[in-house]
């Protein structure tokens, strides 16, 4: 089994122990092959393990670093007059008018509110609270003192969020050494619309004389108490008649619950998370919680190795080759592939000067005639860049089509931010296309797997 | 406010301009409409000509490239890198200019040694191995940005004042003179009105446009030509293609990069020029011959400068138009004090300002000799964060525990930013993202500014250079001026970058939303 030791490495000499000590000729054999560890990836593995199927996943590194940690649904369209949606679902509704072939648009409302809820549960009985309000984005700052739509919050930024619509009186305290984040230019942008905010500054404890203080760093220091007792004292003294304090998300990297509960009460007022630039400590409790939740119900992680070329099996399924400085050294044999490797940065998707390709399988990717229709030439235009919608097409089950527009294989499947026709970074719709094509991929496997 | 000298843009030749006035002992004010090189001084390969490129088509251009090649490299030793260079020929190349150029390069007194194709590829290993021809050159590098903000430096110390982002508005003439000149900052919109005995109109590209202002014809054509940097330097030395000149034939090594470059496009207007997809793709096909990694070359930014082309021959090739530079008094068309400079090259920017001088001391009646021929430029210490891997040195031995990294890419500490922003207060310039960029490596690297640049502009805000809505717009603005010459190189590696930095900049701040609502966006 994989696990996260204790700086929160993951296991890597257990899991090559594992691959290596099996005879040479065996494969690993599984119902779903997943191929990525980012948020749809993730998603897709909760989903299938709890509809009892058994799971191996294929990834690298910490992708959810570079996460807010926050779930965005829908709140932009970008051709739509109307800027923004405070109620993501009127959003949809026109989404689903104006752009019928967008991923999010393709969903059932209901089925997007049961992936929401689904992965909440589960995020919550492994111990990592998010809250949402079902029908309307909440707002939460940003450490520029930006204002930035969402849907679903950890439970920490959710007081955030409570506090800015009810304007409390709040103080917003920076970090020494936390570069990127700075109270005071938060305090000044939001004061016009939030009167009663202030800012303040603490020394962390452990890191005075440091010249830099990193957020996984200032986060997992609170797992000792006497750390905690220490910050609490200085958080005391900052308080000036606040009712609520703002922190950089560095309020614990395990078991943050219970740091943050503790934190409390110590100091009397509740403390609310403000996401921070990447590395992303809420971003880093997710992908541990998921990936410690999915490895205790049996998925076999292969975050150690890389995936090969595909190939379809005599079975119907596939064999997945398992690579090892560019040797296939096992095979995977599942029933079903879910590509969930994310675009450009994830690798789903490469870009060469003149064409998009998807590596694994060599799907065609819809995309511009030429690089020259890639991008546009002001990087904040409101319309997005072209290239952003490139991607693969699917049919309504999320099987990729091959060049005749057909599903390629009857159980390939293709989820998150990889799809086609969506932009998920403009329209803030990043985790609401992750989990719901996530899970819609993991029913469609389910139906074709029990017909 | 009166001023002896007015020279009107901070190029490499205004600049240069301003320190050998000031040298001689005049009084000068320099004026430019944005900040130091943001013309073709900044926007050129950073080559030290050996003159071996102009060989062929004007032997006079290289006659005092040679020359001011070797000048520079013993009094500003600082900015440039003694690369060396070579001119290569592959298989196709035209041959009969191969066989004449080792004459011609006799002729115009360039020299340059025949090499053994081995030996050149030993050389460089880089280069390709259908090579027909090798001549080893005196080719440099030189950093063009040192450059004018040394010159800068030291006509400062001399009494030369500077104004950046201010412009001229409109020259009022009476008399057959220039009387005065109107100028407005173009931040806060303030004008401000100057006496000069003498105008200097060095504004490059755009000098055709000033003089229009002051009622005067200067015909210019603007040649747009596009570089690319490649994200790890290839070579040691400049690699010249042994050819007529045309789109992506040297390869300029500078620091830890090269630099491709370049095509030759004309534009309308000098304002509007950007490095496009199809010159990038053109390059790289063409220069793939020469060096064939560069087709599989990972490259961090494009970036072009427009040629001001004075007397171009109607309907000829820009190419062929002579790259020497343009004097003009202006007495002969009325106005008595007012002189254009421009055209020439980097290489040859210290003759033309001493050319210059010369015509501004003749029209004062005044007897001043040239000391830049024999004055060493001196190493200004406030702008030697241009040079790289400079940042991280003097990082390393300064031993400040409290001396953070900002810009992770090219090690870039606070300390540097903190000097940078010295500096510019000193010169009444606003300490901005933009400007800190020019005078450093922050942005340069690989993540093109997406981590260090909301970093250092909090850090400003911190520090009290900008208010809170003016470091969201700064942050803003510097994003957008690294796109232009980004969005040309987005393919593998760079493209994740990029999405990396959009995820970053609009998912996350949500920077693309309305701009100047203040803490609404």
């Amino acid at each position: 089994m994989d696990f996260w030791d204790w700086k929160g490495r993951r296991g890597k000499t257990a899991e090559f122990e594992k691959v290596n000590r099996m005879p040479e000729r065996e494969t690993i054999k599984a119902d779903l092959t997943i191929i990525g560890n980012g948020l749809a990836g993730l998603g897709a593995a909760l989903y299938a393990l709890n509809r009892g199927l058994s799971v191996v996943q294929f990834g690298s590194g910490y992708p959810l670093s570079l996460v807010s940690g926050c779930f965005d649904l829908f709140s932009v369209c970008p051709s739509a007059g109307k800027k923004e949606w405070d109620n993501p679902w009127e959003g949809l509704k026109v989404l689903r008018n104006d752009h019928p072939e967008h991923p999010l648009a393709r969903i059932e409302e209901v089925e997007i509110r049961q992936a929401f809820e689904e992965f909440s549960v589960g995020l919550g009985e492994a111990g990592l609270s998010y809250v949402q309000d079902p029908e309307r984005n909440r707002e939460i700052i940003t450490p520029l003192g930006t204002i930035k739509k969402t849907f679903g919050l950890p439970r920490s930024m959710w007081l955030g969020a409570e506090a800015l619509e009810r304007k409390a009186m709040g103080r917003i305290i920076e970090i020494e050494g936390l570069e990127g984040f700075k109270a005071p230019l938060i305090v000044d942008r939001l004061k016009p619309h939030w009167k009663g905010l202030s800012a303040g500054r603490i020394q962390f404890p452990g890191f005075e004389s440091r010249p830099r203080a990193l957020a996984e760093h200032l986060a997992s220091s609170l797992i000792l108490s006497a750390n905690r007792e220490k910050l609490a004292q200085r958080l005391r003294r900052e308080i000036n008649g606040a009712e609520v304090m703002g922190l950089p998300a560095v309020l614990g990297l395990f078991k943050s619950s219970a740091v943050m509960e503790d934190l409390r009460e110590q100091i009397g007022i509740p403390l609310f998370e403000i996401p921070t630039l990447p590395p992303s400590v809420p971003g880093l409790r997710l992908q541990e919680t998921l990936e410690r939740k999915a490895a205790e119900k049996g998925t076999y992680h292969l975050f150690r190795h890389r995936v090969g070329k595909a190939e379809p099996g005599k079975d119907g399924g596939f064999k997945v080759p398992i690579l090892h400085d560019g040797e296939t050294i096992r095979t995977v044999s599942s029933r079903a592939v879910i590509l969930a490797g994310g675009r450009f940065l994830g690798g789903g998707l490469q870009a060469d000067r003149k064409t998009v390709r998807e590596p694994l399988f060599g799907l065609p990717v819809s995309q511009p005639d030429s690089r020259s229709g890639w991008h546009r030439s002001d990087f904040f235009n409101r319309q997005g860049h072209e290239i952003n919608r490139a991607g693969l097409e699917v049919d309504d089950r999320f099987r990729p089509f091959n060049r005749q527009k057909e599903p390629a294989y009857e159980t390939l499947f293709a989820v998150g931010s990889i799809l086609a026709h969506q932009d998920w970074k403009r329209e803030k719709c990043g985790s609401g296309l992750a989990l719901a094509t996530a899970l819609g991929a993991v029913k469609a496997f389910l139906g074709i797997k029990n017909k | 406010m009166k001023t002896q000298v007015l020279i009107i843009g901070g190029g490499a030749t205004g600049t240069g301009l301003a320190r050998d006035l000031a040298l001689r002992g005049l009084q000068c004010l320099l004026v430019e409409k944005k900040d130091i090189n943001a013309g073709a001084s900044g926007g050129n390969h950073g080559l030290l000509h050996s003159g071996a490129r102009y060989v062929a088509s004007d032997p006079e251009a290289a006659r005092e490239c040679r020359e001011e090649g070797e000048l520079l490299k013993h009094l500003a030793p600082h900015c440039i890198e003694k690369t060396g260079g070579l001119f290569v020929a592959v298989e196709g190349d035209d041959e009969d200019y191969i066989a004449r150029f080792p004459g011609l390069c006799e002729k115009a007194g360039v020299p340059a040694r025949a090499l053994d194709l081995k030996e050149a590829r030993l050389l460089e290993p880089a280069l390709s191995k259908k090579l027909i021809a090798a001549y080893a050159v005196e080719d440099g590098s030189i950093d063009p940005f040192r450059l004018s903000l040394d010159n800068l430096a030291q006509a400062g110390e001399h009494g030369a004042d500077l104004l950046c982002f201010t412009r001229v508005a409109a020259f009022e003439i009476g008399n057959s003179k220039i009387q005065s000149v109107k100028l407005e900052n173009t931040l806060s919109g303030e004008s401000l009105s100057v006496e000069a005995d003498i105008i200097i109109n060095a504004a490059g590209a755009w000098a055709g446009l000033v003089a229009g202002l002051a009622g005067l014809s200067v015909p210019v054509l603007y040649s747009k030509g596009s570089l690319i940097i490649t994200q790890e330097r290839m070579n040691h030395r400049v690699i010249n293609r042994l050819r007529p000149a045309s789109n992506a034939d040297i390869l300029v090594p500078g620091g830890t990069v090269s630099i491709l470059g370049t095509t030759s496009i004309r534009i309308e207007h000098p304002d509007h020029a950007y490095p496009t997809v199809e010159e990038i793709e053109i390059m790289i096909e063409d220069a793939k011959a020469m060096i064939p990694a560069l087709e599989t070359a990972r490259y961090i930014r494009a970036y072009c400068g427009v040629r001001p082309l004075v007397g171009s021959p109607g309907g000829g090739e820009d190419r062929k138009v002579t790259r020497g530079f343009v004097l003009l008094d202006h007495s002969a068309q009325g106005l008595n004090n007012f002189i254009t400079i421009t055209g020439g090259k980097l290489t040859t920017f210290r003759l033309m300002a001493e050319k210059t001088a010369d015509l501004v001391c003749d029209h004062l009646g005044l007897i001043r000799p040239c000391l830049t021929r024999t004055e060493p430029l001196p190493a200004s210490s406030s702008v030697r964060w241009t040079e790289p891997a400079g940042a991280p040195r003097v990082w390393l031995t300064g031993h400040d525990p409290q001396d953070t990294v900002l810009c992770e890419c090219e090690m870039v500490p606070r300390s540097a930013i903190d000097s940078i922003v010295d500096a510019l207060k000193n010169q009444g310039i606003k300490a901005d993202l933009l400007a800190i960029g020019l005078r450093s490596r922050i942005g340069k690297g690989r993540c093109q500014g997406s981590f260090c640049a909301p970093r250092i502009a909090a850090s400003l805000y911190q520090q009290g250079e900008m208010s809170a809505s003016q470091t969201i717009d700064g942050l803003r603005e510097f994003i957008r001026n690294r796109w232009k010459g980004l969005q040309p190189v987005l393919w593998g590696d760079q493209l994740a970058q990029a999405e990396l930095s959009e995820a970053v900049h609009c998912g996350f701040l949500g920077l693309e939303g309305e701009e100047g609502e203040n803490g609404r966006v």
